[in-house]
């Protein structure tokens, strides 16, 4: 087999991998546009202020440690114990339905009713909201995310060995697929199968998705939308705080994390703003398709092409499927 | 609190009773003449240190050990000297955010507060401020960062970036690759993995002259920002296994390259990040992967200096650190601390020349162009071989290019250096910086000085 075609499928299984780690991201941005028509353009910083949590926590780290030294002349740092990952995660899983309640009873009950930009504009007043006040309570250095179900089972890194071996068996050239990504692909997976059997078959997934397809009969029938708003938060927020996982297991948790948000919106305008598959399928597509570009084509250009024909494939999606591959179609009488 | 002087009505009530026997005229002398000195010699004013700082956003992990390691000198001849030659530092600290808009709206803010000398800390506000601050007659110091080209002190008049640029960088890793291949790269491999921005271009056009200089093979790979996805360079780099990779980055774009070049298990060793892809935050997040990673420096790094010491005993234990203190001997707060001293060197300097303590920016920029940094002025201020020894003058703003390198021991999780303060390649840096100031020169008209 041609050399560079060996190298292409290597690309095309890291540009899958990569795929679903922006698929993260985009879930997180369907459920909430699914249910209330908010595009949450805090989303990446919910990923942010999620994995901050979730070190923090674990690290026994005592949260606006910094505002209460500078207030009362304190030198209080740490509370000298390590919680383990699950319970970690448990307890920052709680923190983000708190935070969704807070958005809710504080931001979205007050502006029902409002045009959908007011509410986009809402979320950017959160994004900026939360970034300062996840930095107020954990402060801004980069934390190590060691996350360890039991013992030494903790997020592999690295090449796996077995694909190494086996592809260069297979081409003479062993294919370099991260431990981690695999590992977030099998945790996308889950999270997908968890969602579509969460709002299939149990009772507030149905309401969840009676809220998203009319508001005014899912109230006529007795559905508490306040109730679901939470509810639909909770669940992005639990989706931003595994992604908030995988991607800081990569660079550390820090404030760029809420920049993978700009990898998700390529995903979303392709497939579709209220299709959990259509998220998935979408983040594959733009996975494959920049990595492949970049390999093609990259070096003719000068490289560093991913951010931006990611944007260009998306945009051509549109032209022929303005409502991305998945979206609903909107007709509207006149 | 002393009560101010108010002139004649002020004084004692009976002396004049004693016109004419002679003391109160003497008094009368005496006290118009102390009152003289007081209208004509000016308040002495706190030299003003603005401090361009980035606490938050993307880039804050990096920002804030320097902002501290820069107000704790300050903060330090302060409490133990008294300030610069008597007189009390006032540090301005503004926040930037590293967004350049934010940079120069501080600028704007501070200039008119008696702003000795400005700390951009940012490539892109520097652009920005250099025709700013030479028009208003502000030095502006980037330390090894900014404009390459304005080592050239003709042409950028209240622009300085010793002891080192991103070119003598440049020239400091291929002649330390040198060193460690027998004095011959020919055919040796390198990539360049490299931020998608000016800062990260800049090194370029010097390695392709040193590549033909010395016959290497030279490939660049972009990544762009914010750098939190890699996988197209490490890959490439995995195909095309070059024997050294030089890595120009900043922010998260660090350690996700550091991560990534242990995951395809790049040897550490042949992996090397210029001076701001080098701290502690950019190699813990990989762990023991990262052991043996190199960085370009032209500071030292650890705490083991007595400067550090004092900084203890009279910042930190008096509670009047910029932070919890825990950043001291970490590598960019070591930055930050040195590029405070230089500055209030500087300003000795200055004093020294214009024969005042109450120093202007004019002045300032005087003592920048005589800094002589040498090991007895760095030893006497607790600093033994923190840096190199350098002096700058009319036409050189850069100083003399030394470069070393230091390496990290991930179990003690340290930086060591691991090698002195090297001369880089004059000769090629010198012709492209001449090339790079007699453009601007001439696109902006400047007629060049010093001659």
């Amino acid at each position: 087999m041609p050399e560079q075609l060996v190298f292409a499928m290597e690309v095309f299984l890291n540009g899958l991998m990569a795929g679903v780690l922006y698929a993260l991201v985009a879930l997180g941005f369907v459920l909430i546009y699914k249910a209330s028509g908010i595009f949450n353009f805090a989303q990446g910083v919910m990923a942010l202020f999620a994995a901050m949590t979730l070190v923090g926590i674990q690290n026994g780290q005592v949260p606006f440690s910094h505002l209460i030294n500078a207030m009362f002349g304190a030198h209080v740092t740490h509370f000298g114990w390590n919680i383990p990952s699950v319970v970690s995660l448990l307890l920052t899983v709680g923190v983000m339905i708190l935070l969704a309640w807070c958005i809710q009873r504080f931001v979205f009950r007050h502006l029902v009713g409002q045009e959908p930009i007011i509410l986009f504009m809402a979320t950017i007043g959160l994004a900026y909201f939360l970034e300062g006040f996840a930095d107020l309570m954990w402060g801004s250095e980069i934390k190590t995310l060691d996350f360890c179900l039991a013992g030494s089972a903790c997020l592999p890194q690295g090449i796996n060995v077995a694909i190494d071996e086996a592809t260069y068996n297979l081409f003479g050239y062993g294919f370099f697929i991260d431990n981690l990504d695999i590992t977030a692909t099998v945790v996308a997976i889950l999270l997908v199968i968890a969602l579509v059997a969460f709002s299939q078959y149990t009772k507030h997934g149905r309401a969840m998705r009676a809220v998203a397809d009319d508001h005014q009969a899912a109230l006529s029938v007795g559905i508490s939308l306040n109730f679901i708003w939470v509810l639909v938060w909770s669940v992005a927020g639990f989706v931003a705080l595994v992604a908030g996982i995988m991607w800081g297991a990569k660079s550390g948790v820090q404030f760029s994390l809420s920049l993978i948000a700009l990898k998700a919106l390529p995903v979303l305008m392709l497939g579709g703003f209220t299709s959990i598959p259509g998220a998935i399928v979408g983040g594959l597509i733009i996975g494959v398709g920049e990595k492949l570009f970049e390999f093609w084509v990259g070096p003719l250009v000068g490289g560093a092409t991913e951010n931006w024909f990611a944007y260009v494939l998306a945009l051509v999606f549109l032209v022929f499927r303005p409502q991305g591959l998945f979206g609903e179609k909107i007709i509207e009488r006149v | 609190m002393t009560k101010p002087y108010r002139g004649r009505e002020e004084l004692p009530a009976k002396t004049s009773d004693k016109t004419k026997g002679g003391i109160y005229p003497m008094k009368k002398v005496l006290v118009t003449a102390v009152a003289g000195l007081m209208a004509a010699a000016p308040a002495m004013a706190d030299l003003v240190f603005p401090s361009l700082s980035y606490r938050t956003g993307p880039y804050a992990a990096g920002g804030i050990p320097f902002a501290d390691g820069y107000a704790d000198y300050f903060t330090l001849l302060n409490e133990r000297d008294g300030g610069i030659g008597g007189v009390p530092t006032k540090l301005l600290e503004c926040e930037t955010g590293y967004n350049t808009e934010k940079g120069v709206e501080c600028y704007e803010s501070t200039k008119g507060e008696g702003a000795l000398v400005y700390q951009p800390l940012s490539t892109g506000i520097t652009y920005q401020l250099i025709p700013k601050t030479t028009a208003d007659g502000i030095p502006m110091h980037t330390m090894g960062y900014g404009r390459t080209s304005a080592a050239n002190g003709k042409v950028f008049s209240h622009t300085f970036n010793y002891p080192g640029t991103y070119w003598n960088g440049a020239s400091g890793a291929i002649n330390y690759l040198l060193e460690e291949n027998g004095g011959d790269l020919k055919g040796h491999k390198i990539a360049l993995v490299y931020h998608n921005s000016a800062y990260g271009k800049e090194p370029i056009r010097t390695l392709e002259e040193l590549q033909k200089k010395h016959g290497f093979e030279l490939s660049l790979l972009p990544v762009d920002h914010p750098g939190q996805e890699q996988k197209s360079q490490w890959l490439q780099i995995r195909r095309e296994k070059p024997d050294t990779v030089l890595m120009w980055g900043w922010g998260v774009m660090n350690q996700v390259a550091v991560q990534e070049a242990a995951n395809i298990r790049f040897p550490m060793e042949n992996f090397i990040g210029i001076w701001w892809s080098g701290a502690e935050h950019d190699v813990l997040s990989a762990g023991d992967k990262a052991n043996g990673y190199k960085a370009l420096t032209f500071h030292n790094v650890g705490r083991d200096f007595p400067v550090f010491d004092d900084i203890q005993k009279y910042v930190v234990d008096t509670g009047k650190a910029a932070g919890a203190g825990d950043q001291i001997g970490n590598v960019l707060y070591n930055r930050g601390m040195y590029a405070a001293m230089l500055a209030a060197e500087a300003a000795k300097i200055a004093q020294e020349i214009h024969g005042t303590k109450d120093i202007t920016a004019a002045m300032m920029r005087d003592g920048m162009e005589a800094l002589e940094i040498t090991e007895e002025k760095m030893t006497a201020l607790g600093m033994p071989n923190f840096g190199p020894a350098f002096s700058v003058s009319c036409e050189n703003h850069g100083g003399t290019g030394l470069v070393g390198v230091t390496q990290w021991d991930a179990s003690s999780k340290t930086w060591s250096l691991i090698s002195d303060f090297k001369p880089t390649d004059m000769e090629v840096i010198g012709k492209l910086i001449a090339e790079d100031s007699g453009s601007y020169a001439s696109e902006n008209n400047i007629e060049e000085r010093c001659n």
